[in-house]
């Protein structure tokens, strides 16, 4: 075969599986993805079985473990709006009152479920400066 | 002394802004007087930053509070050396210590290339002076370190539980010296487009850098690995977070580089592609600088001031529209001098290996920055999880390693059948064992593991097959011993030899990680004292409860530490006794109370751990203290003790200890069985030698430098003619 068209040919075939490997992480990344929502978005719009990556801060006082299920409730940022979320799984150090936490929850009655080892919290490991004391 | 370091930000700018001007005024009127000057710039940048840090770090140990950064960050109870690591805690000490960072390795490359270069190195002084120009004014207008108020307080806030690990405070100078020294070749790359000499002398004068870069980026990554999963209470080293992306992206174009460049040396070709990767390996390391500063993305890491998002996306969008213009104007210079001869040779697995790590990092920019991406074509933020990673990643990692066994095998332009059988029976036929193996030891049912271990074995055997094969040669010719033929083997092409064994660490260390994700058993259960568990083939029971106040076995500085003994089993056999605890520390916050503050800072768990080479046996316990008849001492205390009587406030906080141990309640324990864990950090380790082989100059570079120090040089950097 003539150099030249060997050459093109190549081009064109590693063209073409780029762009079919392109479409595929695209087209997965789209339909595996979990929107992100705050408290007040879910109470609003959360769908039964559908999966979303709950963000907030945790709420003073509602945190209770049974044996391995972890009862806390999840606020807006800067809002008083808040949801239940019944969680089972690794829970990180960090997790505890006002912390802020991203779960992936699904709806299921008027509560939200965790899925497993899911939980992450934010940890302040990184530029975020503690309260100052007074004393 | 916070003065003192004001002006020496204001000196450091001032120094930035004049090299920048003096060295692309010298480069444009060809006065060598000019090009010095700014290159010195550099020097005197280094010495003021050197000062600048000084300052800094005398506060932090002299727990000078009337710095903000100080009180912010570091307490009266801070422990010595997390006192001089917190310095680089702060978004403000951070960037100082990039800045610091990048004057002391750019002062370094422009001492050793004062010589060469002579076209291209103004320019890339006027660059790496660009970026440390950025970092100061960011210090100057908009986070700096010696911000003071008056009075000064009495204590600070301490540094945070969580970052008091050896790992932690050598994480963050290892990481930013890969990323400030990402920049070099990076302003090279500038300089050489601008000037249009792009032979391959300005790779050659780079390529120690972008090797250096590589390497302390990779001990930054497996340092936070290591604090991940000594540290955290989740035992685990890789969660995909954005933050973590940020260093893995320029680590996987700066793997590329160094592969690419070779093919550059030896046949002329990938110029376009490996100037791209120059360029882009720096902008990415500008990207991760920036991304764990501008809180555009959520991560499990918390965020600081995100004022500093703006400037660095207009640095960002510079370099980038910069780099593709300097490239398309170019490209006429930058054509191959040579075609790939064949599709089955030397350079086409190394262009697959380009591919793939290319591939692999494109896969991690796009999950990481999902959530923008989705926002931009929906309208409402989506991010993509674990699984979505691995989905690809995976698979990508089988490739990569591969083609690690393959590339050093492989003959250069065009392999034949014979090539083929001489250099591949061998690591075949390993590989093929292992499956048979491991397949027969009932590690069929999961397959992507089972693939990594095939490939590394076809990967040990590869190299195995080289060093043996350069051993007998050398024994052949100096009739020496196999150990001294060895070394003189290693010691002479100590890059190719170096970059093999980079090649079988890369290898052990993703059989760990197979290995340990794959086949790894958890648990989390709660205990009372005397009750049992099983995790896999092991039996776990919680002994004893254990307190310790003020004594704190990590020496991390926490006030109480309750903890577990625990007895591990297997088969009846006694394995070993583990000891975690989670340590309580003081938050200095008084609305606590007198006693609470003690025990009111972040918690945060000591894990403990059985390492061995075959399996890790790891336990973090979460202690309830937050029972009615322990929170009483801790209120009564609070409504009786004075914050003037510390020792008071201490020996209730005692007394609560021990109640705990006399009737301690449920605890939370989460063990994990996971084999292979230390192989990760084994491969790392063999990475690392491999690296510093690879990086330090061969006894025949040494030599021609020492004998002949200027004369041999001279014609290289006769570019321009020297201005009387």
């Amino acid at each position: 075969m003539d150099p030249g068209r060997k050459r093109r040919l190549r081009l064109f075939t590693a063209l073409a599986a780029a762009l079919v490997l392109a479409s595929a992480l695209i087209y997965t990344s789209f339909t595996a993805a979990s929107p992100a929502r705050s408290p007040s978005q879910l109470l609003a719009s959360a769908q039964p079985g559908q999966s979303y990556q709950l963000t907030g801060k945790v709420v003073a006082g509602s945190i209770q473990r049974q044996g391995q299920v972890l009862d806390f409730r999840v606020r807006d940022r800067n809002g008083p709006s808040s949801v239940a979320v019944h969680y089972a799984g690794t829970v990180p150090d960090p997790f505890r009152a006002g912390r802020e936490v991203i779960v992936s929850v699904r709806r299921q009655g008027g509560s939200f479920v965790g899925e497993r080892d899911s939980l992450v919290t934010k940890c302040p490991s990184k530029f975020s400066t503690a309260p100052r004391p007074n004393r | 002394m916070a003065t003192l370091g004001r002006a020496c930000l204001l000196l450091a700018l001032g120094i930035c802004l004049y090299g920048i001007a003096a060295s692309i005024y010298g480069a444009r009127s060809g006065q060598r007087a000019w090009v010095d000057s700014g290159r010195r710039a550099i020097y005197a940048l280094a010495g003021v930053l050197t000062l600048a840090f000084a300052v800094l770090e005398a506060a932090f140990l002299r727990s000078d509070f009337g710095f903000d950064t100080v009180a912010g960050h570091s307490s009266l109870s801070t422990p010595l050396f997390y006192k001089a690591a917190a310095a680089w805690s702060s978004q403000e000490g951070s960037l100082l210590l990039w800045a610091w960072l990048l004057s002391l390795w750019s002062s370094l490359v422009l001492f050793l290339t004062r010589r060469r270069l002579r076209d291209v190195t103004p320019y890339a002084s006027a660059v790496l002076l660009g970026f440390g120009g950025f970092f100061t004014a960011l210090m100057v207008f908009y986070a700096t370190p010696f911000a003071t108020h008056s009075p000064a307080p009495a204590d600070g806030a301490g540094l945070t539980p969580l970052l008091r690990h050896p790992s932690m405070m050598i994480h963050p100078p290892m990481l930013y010296s890969g990323y400030t020294l990402a920049t070099i070749p990076l302003a090279f790359a500038v300089g050489a487009l601008i000037t249009g000499r792009l032979d391959a002398e300005w790779l050659g004068a780079i390529r120690r850098f972008a090797l250096a870069s590589w390497l302390f980026l990779g001990i930054g990554i497996l340092l936070g690995a290591r604090w991940s999963y000594a540290e955290l209470g989740w035992g685990g080293y890789w969660g995909w977070d954005p933050v973590e992306n940020a260093s893995l992206m320029p680590w996987l174009t700066g793997t590329a580089l160094l592969h690419s460049i070779q093919i550059q040396e030896k046949r002329g070709m990938l110029k376009v592609w490996n100037v791209s990767l120059v360029l882009a390996t720096g902008t990415l390391a500008i990207m991760g600088t920036f991304l764990v500063r501008s809180g555009v993305l959520s991560s499990i890491h918390a965020f600081g001031a995100s004022t500093l998002g703006v400037p660095f996306v207009v640095l960002i969008g510079s370099l980038i529209a910069a780099s593709v213009g300097l490239v398309l104007a170019r490209r006429q210079l930058l054509r191959s001098q040579h075609r790939l001869d064949s599709l089955v040779s030397r350079e086409a697995v190394f262009v697959a290996n380009n591919v793939v790590l290319v591939g692999l990092c494109f896969v991690i920019f796009w999950g990481t920055y999902f959530p923008l991406i989705s926002e931009a074509v929906t309208g409402s933020k989506a991010s993509v999880g674990p699984p979505w990673f691995d989905q690809y990643t995976v698979p990508l990692a089988l490739v990569l390693v591969l083609l690690s066994g393959i590339g050093p095998v492989i003959a250069w332009r065009r392999a034949t059948v014979a090539n083929a059988r001489r250099n591949f029976l061998l690591p075949a036929l390993a590989a093929l064992v292992a499956l048979a193996a491991l397949a027969g030891a009932g590690l069929a049912s999961r397959p992507g593991a089972l693939a990594m271990f095939c490939c590394a074995a076809f990967v040990v055997a590869a190299v195995a097959q080289e060093f043996w094969r350069g051993v007998r040669a050398r024994m052949a010719m100096a009739r020496g011993s196999a150990p001294a033929a060895l070394v003189a083997l290693v010691g002479r092409n100590r890059r190719r030899y170096g970059g093999y064994i980079i090649h079988v660490g890369i290898a052990v260390l993703f059989v760990g990680v197979a290995a340990s994700s794959s086949f790894r058993h958890e648990s989390e259960v709660s205990l009372r004292p005397g009750q049992s568990t099983h995790v896999g083939a092991y039996d776990v029971r919680y002994v004893k409860p254990s307190a310790h106040l003020g004594e704190d076995p990590a020496r991390t500085g926490a006030v109480l530490d309750i903890g577990a003994v625990l007895d591990v089993t297997r088969h009846g056999k006694h394995v070993t006794t583990l000891t975690p605890t989670r340590g309580y520390y003081d938050s200095n916050d008084p609305s606590q109370g007198s006693v609470g503050h003690f025990i009111g800072g972040e918690p945060v768990s000591h894990v403990g751990l059985s390492a061995g080479p075959l399996r890790d046996f790891w336990s973090a316990i979460e202690p309830n203290l937050s029972t009615a008849d322990l929170q009483r001492y801790v209120s009564v205390g609070n409504r009786t003790i004075p914050f003037v009587r510390p020792d008071e406030g201490l020996t209730v906080i005692a007394l609560m200890a021990r109640r705990y141990l006399q009737h301690p309640s449920p605890a939370q324990f989460h063990f994990l069985a996971s084999p292979l864990v230390t192989w990760i950090w084994l491969g790392g380790l063999i990475v690392f030698g491999g690296g510093l082989i690879a990086l330090w100059p061969s006894p025949a570079v040494v030599r021609r430098r020492l004998r002949s120090p200027y004369p041999a040089r001279l014609p290289q950097g006769l570019g321009r003619p020297e201005s009387a």
